[in-house]
C-alpha cells in the first residue's frame, strides 16, 4: 500500500467504512473465477475516491460488495463500525438504504414516477415519509438545480438533468457514502463536467464519495485512486 | 402506516397506467366474473321470488288435499266405463270431525265446463265451491258480488275476468243469465283479475284462475252431479267414458302455522285407512316453500361455481399479465432494491399493485351488476317492441332482484383472486438477485 500515512491516527468514527481482505469466489460451470483476491483499504469520512480498473479487474465485483448487493466470500466489510460482509438478504436491504447512496450509469429513475417522487423512494423504504419529506426532497431537487421541474417524468429530462435528479436521490437518506458507477459514462463531455462540479461541491460539503469508472478524466476529479487489476489493489494513490 | 400503504397503492395506480390498454384487458376479465355472479344471481333471484310468491299464494297455513287420477290397477278397471275416484264428501267430514287445530275446511269441486250465451262460448273451469272461497284463494270482487249462503243449491254464477269478457265482450254481465250445460244460471258477480299460483297436485301449469266460473258447491252437486261423461274417438269407435269424482279438492287451514306438517300427517294416516288407491295427494305450500328453497339455494350454488370458474379464468389472466410486467420491470426491480427495498417491500408493491388491477375490475363489474335491473328492462322493452313473440311468457313476468350477498361475493372473491394470482409474479420479482436485475436491459 503506497498511501501516505496521515499525521494523526484516525478513530473509527472517522472512518467511511473499511475493507480487509477481502475475497470473492465465483463458482460457474465448474470452473472458479477469483474475482476479488485480497483487497485491503479504508476510507475517510469526507474523501472522494475513485476506483479505477480494466474490464475483469474485479471493480463491478467490488462495487456489489461495496453497495451490500452482493456478500464476500471472505474479509470484513466495516461500514461505520458494523461488519456487514455476512448478513442477511433484510439486513443487507436495510443497510443500502439508510447507508449507501447510489448513483448509477444508466441514471435509473422510476418512468413511472416524477421527479420529486422519484427522489423520495429511499425515504418510502425507511419508513420515513413524515411531513419534513416533501420538503427535504423539493430542497434536493433545488440543489440539483432541478428546482423548476419538480413534477416533469423522467422522460421529459435531458441525461444530465436525469443524473442530478438520481444524485439528489441518492442523498435523501443522508447515506455514510456515495457510490457512483460509471455515473457519467452516458453523458457529453459538458454535461459530465457538469455531475462532476456538483459531486465536488457536494464533497467540499463533507460528502463521502466512492466513484467506480474507467475514464482517467473522471477520475483525476477525485482526491484519490484506487486500481484494481485481476482482484488485488495495483495502486492506491492521493491526486495532486 | 396508513399513509405508506396509500403510498403504495397510489404506485401500484401509477404502474397500471403506464400500461392502460393491458391493465384494462386485464381487469375486464375480472369486470365480466362479477357482474356475471351479480346478474345471474339476480336473474335467479327473480325466478324464485316469483315462484314463492305463487307458493305463497296457496297459504302457508294450508294443507291442500287433492284428487288425482290413480293409475289404473287391473285390466277389469281399465276397461270399465266409468271410474269413480277420488275424495268423497265423507272424506271432508271426517277430516272436519276428526281433526283438531284447523280453523276451517273447504271443500271443493272442479270441472272443465263450456258456458254458452247466444253464439258465444268459454271453455271454463268451473268450480263448485262456498263461500270462504274467495276469501282462501285471495280473490277480489270486480262488480257485482260473491256468492253467499243463501245462493247455497241456486242457479247462480260469478264470472272470473277473462270468462266474463269472452261471454259478455261489451256488456255488463251481472243481472243477465248464461247457459251451463242445459240451464240457465243468473250472474251474480264478477272477479278482478289475479295472478296464478304455483302448480300442484303433480301438474306443471301455474293455477290460473283468470278462466274459471263459480257456483255453490250444492248446486254443482244437484244439479250437475258428480259424474262426468266425455266423449272419446268418433265415428264408429265413439265412446263415451265417465269420471265419477265427488270433491276435487279439499283445503284445509290449520290454527297454527307450526301445526302444518303435522295436520298433513294426521290427513294422510287418516285417508289411508278409507282409499285403497292413491287417488289423492296432500300437498302442503310450506313444503313446496321448502323445496324452492333447496332449489334457490342448488341453483345459487351452482352460479357461484360458474362464476367461480370465470374469475378463475380471469385471474389467470391477472397472473400472466403480472409475470409480463415483472419481467419488463426487472430493473426498476433491481434499483428499488439498491434503494433499500426489502422483498417484503417488493412483495408488497406487486401484490398491492395485482389486488389494485382486480378490485378495479371488481368495482366496475359490480356497478355494471348493479344496473341489472334497468338494462334488463330497457333490452326487454326493446325486444318486445320489435318482435314481441320472441320471448317466452317467464322472461315478461321476470324482475331481477340483486342480492346483497351476491355483490359482497363477488367484490370479495375479486379481491381475493387478486391476492391469490398476485403473490407468485410478486415473490417471483422479490426474489431477484438484485445485481442481475439492475444489469436487466
Amino acid at each position: 500500500m503506497i498511501r501516505a500515512q496521515q499525521a494523526d491516527q484516525p478513530n473509527a468514527e472517522s472512518f467511511a467504512f473499511r475493507v480487509q481482505d477481502l475475497r470473492r469466489t465465483y463458482f460457474m460451470k465448474g470452473e472458479t473465477v477469483h474475482a476479488l483476491r485480497g483487497v485491503t483499504f479504508d476510507v475517510l469520512v469526507g474523501e472522494y475516491i475513485a476506483i479505477m480498473g480494466p474490464s475483469g479487474s474485479g471493480k463491478s465485483t467490488l462495487l456489489n460488495v461495496l453497495g451490500c448487493l452482493d456478500r464476500p466470500t471472505s474479509g470484513s466489510y466495516l461500514l461505520a463500525g458494523d461488519d456487514v460482509a455476512q448478513i442477511n438478504d433484510y439486513q443487507l436491504s436495510r443497510i443500502r438504504g439508510r447507508r449507501i447512496g447510489f448513483v448509477f450509469q444508466s441514471y435509473n429513475l422510476l418512468q413511472q414516477l416524477n421527479v420529486l417522487e422519484n427522489i423520495k423512494v429511499p425515504l418510502q423504504y425507511q419508513g420515513l415519509i413524515g411531513k419534513d419529506a416533501n420538503a427535504k426532497c423539493r430542497e434536493l431537487a433545488e440543489m440539483v438545480g432541478l428546482g423548476s421541474r419538480l413534477y416533469h417524468r423522467p422522460t421529459e429530462l435531458s441525461g444530465g438533468q436525469q443524473q442530478r435528479v438520481a444524485i439528489a436521490r441518492s442523498l435523501v437518506n443522508d447515506p455514510y457514502f456515495i457510490l457512483a458507477d460509471e455515473a457519467t459514462g452516458n453523458l457529453d463531455s459538458k454535461t459530465t463536467d457538469e455531475v462532476l462540479e456538483l459531486f465536488e461541491s457536494l464533497n467540499a460539503n463533507g460528502k463521502t464519495i466512492v466513484m467506480i469508472t474507467h475514464e482517467d478524466e473522471v477520475a483525476e476529479r477525485a482526491k484519490r485512486v484506487i486500481r484494481l487489476r485481476d482482484g488485488v489493489i495495483e495502486s492506491d494513490e492521493l491526486n495532486a | 402506516m396508513i399513509a405508506q400503504f396509500f403510498q403504495i397503492v397510489d404506485l401500484g395506480i401509477k404502474s397500471l397506467l403506464v400500461q392502460k390498454m393491458r391493465a384494462g384487458l386485464a381487469a375486464l376479465g375480472i369486470f365480466i366474473g362479477t357482474s356475471t355472479v351479480i346478474w345471474l344471481v339476480a336473474m335467479g333471484e327473480g325466478v324464485s321470488y316469483r315462484a314463492q310468491q305463487q307458493i305463497l299464494e296457496l297459504g302457508a297455513k294450508n294443507v291442500i288435499v287433492r284428487t288425482k287420477e290413480p293409475n289404473a290397477g287391473s285390466e277389469e278397471e281399465a276397461n270399465s266405463r266409468v271410474k269413480a275416484y277420488g275424495l268423497l264428501r265423507a272424506d271432508f267430514r271426517r277430516i272436519v270431525e276428526n281433526i283438531p287445530n284447523i280453523n276451517r275446511a273447504i271443500p271443493m269441486r272442479e270441472l272443465k265446463f263450456e258456458l254458452r250465451l247466444d253464439d258465444r262460448t268459454a271453455d271454463t273451469k268451473l268450480v263448485g265451491c262456498t263461500e270462504d272461497y274467495l276469501e282462501l284463494n285471495r280473490l277480489e270482487i270486480a262488480r257485482g258480488r260473491w256468492l253467499s249462503t243463501r245462493d247455497r243449491g241456486e242457479k247462480v254464477i260469478v264470472l272470473a275476468s277473462d270468462t266474463a269478457k269472452r261471454l259478455f265482450p261489451y256488456e255488463n254481465p251481472i243481472g243477465r243469465t248464461i247457459w251451463v250445460g242445459s240451464e240457465f244460471y243468473t250472474v251474480v258477480g264478477q272477479t278482478k283479475d289475479r295472478t296464478a299460483s304455483a302448480a300442484i297436485g303433480g301438474s306443471l301449469d301455474s293455477r290460473d284462475y283468470n278462466l274459471d266460473a263459480y257456483i255453490p258447491i250444492k248446486t254443482l252437486r244437484q244439479r250437475v252431479g258428480d259424474l262426468v261423461m266425455k266423449r272419446v274417438g268418433g265415428g264408429q269407435g265413439m265412446n263415451f267414458v265417465g269420471e265419477d269424482v265427488e270433491l276435487s279438492q279439499i283445503t284445509v287451514e290449520v290454527e297454527d302455522i307450526e301445526d302444518v306438517d303435522e295436520t298433513a300427517q294426521i290427513i294422510e294416516t287418516l285417508l289411508k285407512k278409507f282409499h285403497e288407491k292413491e287417488d289423492y295427494a296432500v300437498v302442503v305450500p310450506r313444503e313446496l316453500l321448502r323445496q324452492a328453497e333447496r332449489t334457490r339455494t342448488m341453483f345459487n350454488v351452482l352460479l357461484v361455481v360458474i362464476a367461480g370458474i370465470s374469475l378463475l379464468v380471469g385471474g389467470i389472466g391477472i397472473m400472466n399479465i403480472m409475470l409480463a410486467t415483472v419481467t419488463e420491470r426487472t430493473r426498476e426491480i433491481g434499483v428499488r432494491r439498491a434503494l433499500g427495498a426489502t422483498r417484503t417491500d417488493i412483495i408488497g408493491q406487486f401484490l398491492i399493485e395485482t389486488v389494485v388491477l382486480t378490485a378495479s375490475g371488481g368495482l366496475a363489474g359490480v356497478l355494471f351488476g348493479l344496473s341489472v335491473g334497468p338494462i334488463f328492462r330497457f333490452v326487454k322493452k326493446a325486444v318486445m317492441t320489435f318482435s314481441p313473440d320472441t320471448l317466452p311468457p317467464i322472461v315478461h313476468e321476470l324482475e331481477p332482484r340483486i342480492a346483497l350477498w351476491s355483490v359482497l361475493l363477488s367484490l370479495g372473491i375479486s379481491l381475493g383472486v387478486g391476492v391469490a394470482f398476485g403473490v407468485y409474479p410478486a415473490r417471483k420479482a422479490a426474489y431477484l438477485d438484485p445485481i442481475e436485475a439492475l444489469r436487466h436491459e
